[in-house]
């Protein structure tokens, strides 16, 4: 039982806190909170990580990933997150990018894989329908065969930034036998295609990342398809526990509670601290003890992943867990803010009032709700673990 | 990085695992208890021929020489089993002390009887008024001669009735909440001025209070130097409190998976209890707490054994997740048992009111957050 570094590992961790420190700027950093400027500065940064051959970090070698080892990439996650930098959007690079080098034929690879990796392709996620949340293998979005085409009709929904987005995966439906997790089919969809109309979704944090996307008589080549028709399910769920393990967010939230903490020393009142505030600091301390132990938790699974395991129910532990505590951390930032925390934002995603983080703490918590909801809402993760890790039918 | 135990520890457990499921079952465990020393000295003289309780010593005594994950993987197991023979007191406190704080002469004195299983030991600490501060000791030591004269009343000492020796904190000097000026001594719980009286707590096990009227000790009772005991009282302290809260976790497992196991079984409305979504949903919360403390231990025991400089600040942690999860756990327990949960025949209480103990001893959550919380935010 030992957690140090070795002397190699340091010295990566400390080759990757000189290259956030070099390239993370305060102007980048500016350029991201600006809605205005947000999506060509993202695709900038993720050039940038590119260049450097460090965007693609779960990914095997062969098809230009690091090829880290699991400390590596526990390293490279708590530095960027210690730098406050964004993560890479993850639709392309974090989840169909996986799919399609596992799933897809050598053409589907060398089609799709270099504009994911450079990120020329912005993706988006057509997984959640009207009619299918949690339950997502009851989703009719439907396929239909027409020569060496499918006709897609339906809608999907949530869809993060597909108003950005080139492509879109999507689970669409091409039988209806069978148990209903057969008969879905994994399909990648131009979103320039004909039939396609993307509707905005205005969420509680009062800004537009959501989307409805209709698919009308929209004509998808079957060279799109990944691996078998009807077999998607099985594609999908392989991205679905990776997906839960990475929402987690521990070394972000490690990141937002000590930025927290920092505030609360400024901000106070009656000629003290909150911080020094007891009540406060139980509230606080409630929050980064059961943090502590989350990121050990995410080790131990990390530790079973680099010994040949893949992530199993486990990962819907620090899903809940995970979310628990950063939406604790959001209302934590939200009662240092007080009344602060409920300025709007102006147009470009500043705050109104003047004051340096009201507006951003209410973002945050109000779009911060959604982290105990998607990925498979928190209840659905217990169903997961009461059913596969306690046997509970 | 790794989580695994080594070759030497896996066969540890195993061997502490399995005497407690051939040898511990909770009828036999109830006798033990009840019995007039609160523990069975057969069971005792297995624990030294099997080599546990040479676990923490180091090498140059006859002891294992072992580190925190040795005991770690002990007291898990002891947990499982509600283990009442007095490893802790004898072999993690009194042992512990000789060991951190005794002469070279005085751990080759006193070591080799507690491995061998011939030595039972106590270290009465805790006074009336004293709570969870080590520092708190008006129990005086009066220089005499060439020893000393010790004066006072402790209370709530394990192992206090079996125990042939005591190590004794009193004052040489100073007054009664300072750090300095505390002194251990070593004396014969069988010496004239020494009167004990047992009584049990509600897991089960036999304590004393122990009035010191007037004893007299040698010089050589004096363990460590005089007045500067309580760096190596805390260094104890730390590694017990480690060791009770791996045992905690291995009382927090067995009563998820009996509650888990019974809510298969039990039958009602037509079916197992454990089909209603609001109970499964009990179940993965405690299975989750299971979890991150276990995890909050492993953080802890790796960064004691890394003498990394958040160890305290894990330890503190640890201590306040195995009072918040423990009682999570313990509660759901009884809750999802139902009105069996309430008897004393079934297990289940017995293993709630052994947490319980545990979270108290050496400062409980709240103690331990607030201490945590002045190390990290002041």
């Amino acid at each position: 039982m030992d957690t140090q570094f070795s002397a190699e590992d340091l010295v990566f961790q400390a080759e990757v806190r000189q290259f956030y420190k070099d390239n993370y700027t305060a102007e980048l950093q500016a350029k991201l909170a600006n809605l205005d400027t947000y999506k060509q500065t993202q695709i900038e940064w993720q050039k940038l990580l590119f260049d450097k051959g460090w965007v693609a970090t779960g990914w095997p070698q062969e098809y230009g990933g690091t090829g880290w080892t699991d400390t590596q990439k526990f390293i490279f996650s708590t530095e960027r997150s210690s730098a406050g930098a964004p993560d890479v959007v993850p639709f392309g690079l974090k989840m169909v990018g996986p799919v399609i080098y596992a799933f897809g034929n050598d053409e589907q690879k060398q089609r799709f894989l270099p504009g994911i990796l450079n990120s020329d392709d912005w993706w988006c996620q057509g997984y959640s329908e009207p009619g299918a949340g949690s339950d997502l293998a009851s989703l009719k979005t439907k396929a239909e065969l027409d020569g060496d085409e499918y006709v897609v009709n339906g809608a999907k929904i949530w869809t993060s930034y597909a108003q950005y987005a080139d492509w879109i995966f999507c689970l669409v439906r091409t039988n209806n036998e069978g148990k209903k997790q057969q008969g879905i089919s994994f399909l990648l969809i131009d979103m320039n295609t004909p039939g396609i109309k993307v509707n905005p979704i205005v969420t509680i944090d009062g800004h537009h990342s959501l989307n409805e996307v209709e698919f009308n008589d929209v004509r998808v080549p079957v060279a799109n398809r990944i691996g078998e028709q009807d077999k998607g399910w099985t594609y999908a769920k392989a991205l679905l526990a990776h997906e839960r393990t990475s929402i987690a967010g521990v070394a972000d939230s490690k990141k937002n509670l000590a930025q927290v903490i920092e505030l609360a020393r400024t901000e106070g009142g009656s000629g003290r601290s909150l911080i020094n505030d007891p009540a406060f600091q139980k509230q606080v301390s409630d929050i980064e003890i059961d943090l502590m132990a989350l990121e050990f938790t995410e080790l131990r699974v990390l530790a079973a992943l680099s010994s040949g395991g893949a992530p199993g129910p486990e990962s819907s532990l620090l899903k809940i867990k995970g979310t628990e505590i950063q939406q604790a951390v959001q209302e934590l930032r939200m009662q240092v803010a007080g009344t602060f925390g409920g300025v709007l934002s102006d147009e470009s995603g500043g705050d109104i009032s003047g004051h340096e983080f009201g507006s951003d703490a209410r973002r945050a918590y109000m779009y911060g709700r959604a982290t105990t909801i998607y990925g498979g809402s928190n209840e659905v993760q217990k169903n997961i673990i009461s059913k596969a890790v306690l046997g509970l039918g | 990085m790794n989580f695994d135990f080594s070759e030497e520890q896996n066969m540890l457990r195993d061997s502490v695992s399995r005497f407690v499921m051939d040898n511990y079952d909770f009828a036999t465990r109830n006798e033990v208890v009840a019995s007039e020393l609160g523990y069975s000295a057969s069971n005792w003289n297995t624990f030294a021929e099997l080599g546990w309780l040479s676990v923490p010593f180091s090498e140059s005594v006859g002891g294992f020489g072992g580190n925190a994950v040795d005991t770690m993987v002990v007291m898990e197991q002891m947990g499982k089993g509600l283990v009442a023979e007095p490893f802790v007191g004898t072999v993690l406190l009194f042992g512990g002390l000789i060991e951190k704080a005794g002469s070279a002469d005085q751990r080759e004195a006193l070591l080799p009887d507690v491995i061998a299983g011939e030595t039972q030991g106590a270290f009465a600490y805790l006074e009336r008024q004293s709570r969870y501060d080590l520092a708190d000791v008006t129990t005086r030591a009066e220089s005499a001669g060439d020893g000393y004269t010790l004066t006072g009343s402790k209370a709530l000492v394990f192992n206090g009735m079996a125990a042939q020796t005591l190590i004794v904190a009193a004052r040489t000097s100073g007054e009664q909440y300072d750090s300095d000026g505390i002194s251990l001594f070593l004396v014969d719980a069988a010496a004239g001025g020494v009167t004990r009286t047992g009584y049990r707590l509600m897991d089960g096990q036999l304590v004393a209070n122990i009035e010191f009227d007037g004893v007299t000790v040698g010089a050589d009772a004096l363990l460590g130097a005089a007045g500067e005991a309580l760096p190596a009282m805390q260094a104890v302290v730390d590694d017990v409190t480690l060791a009770l809260c791996a045992e905690a976790l291995g009382i927090m497992e067995t009563l998820n998976a009996t509650t888990v196991e019974y809510a298969k079984t039990r039958q009602q409305f037509g079916v197992a209890i454990g089909s209603f979504q609001a109970l499964q949903h009990r179940m993965v919360d405690t299975f989750m707490a299971y979890e991150q403390t276990k995890s909050m231990l492993y953080r802890t025991v790796c960064s004691l054994e890394a003498e990394a400089d958040d160890a305290s600040r894990n330890l503190h942690a640890l201590k306040v997740l195995v009072a918040r999860y423990g009682k999570q756990v313990g509660d759901e327990a009884i809750q999802i048992h139902g009105g069996m949960g309430l008897t004393d025949e079934l297990d289940v209480g017995h293993y709630v009111k052994r947490l319980m103990t545990i979270n108290t001893l050496f400062g409980d959550g709240a103690f331990h957050q607030a201490r945590f919380n002045e190390l990290t935010y002041n």
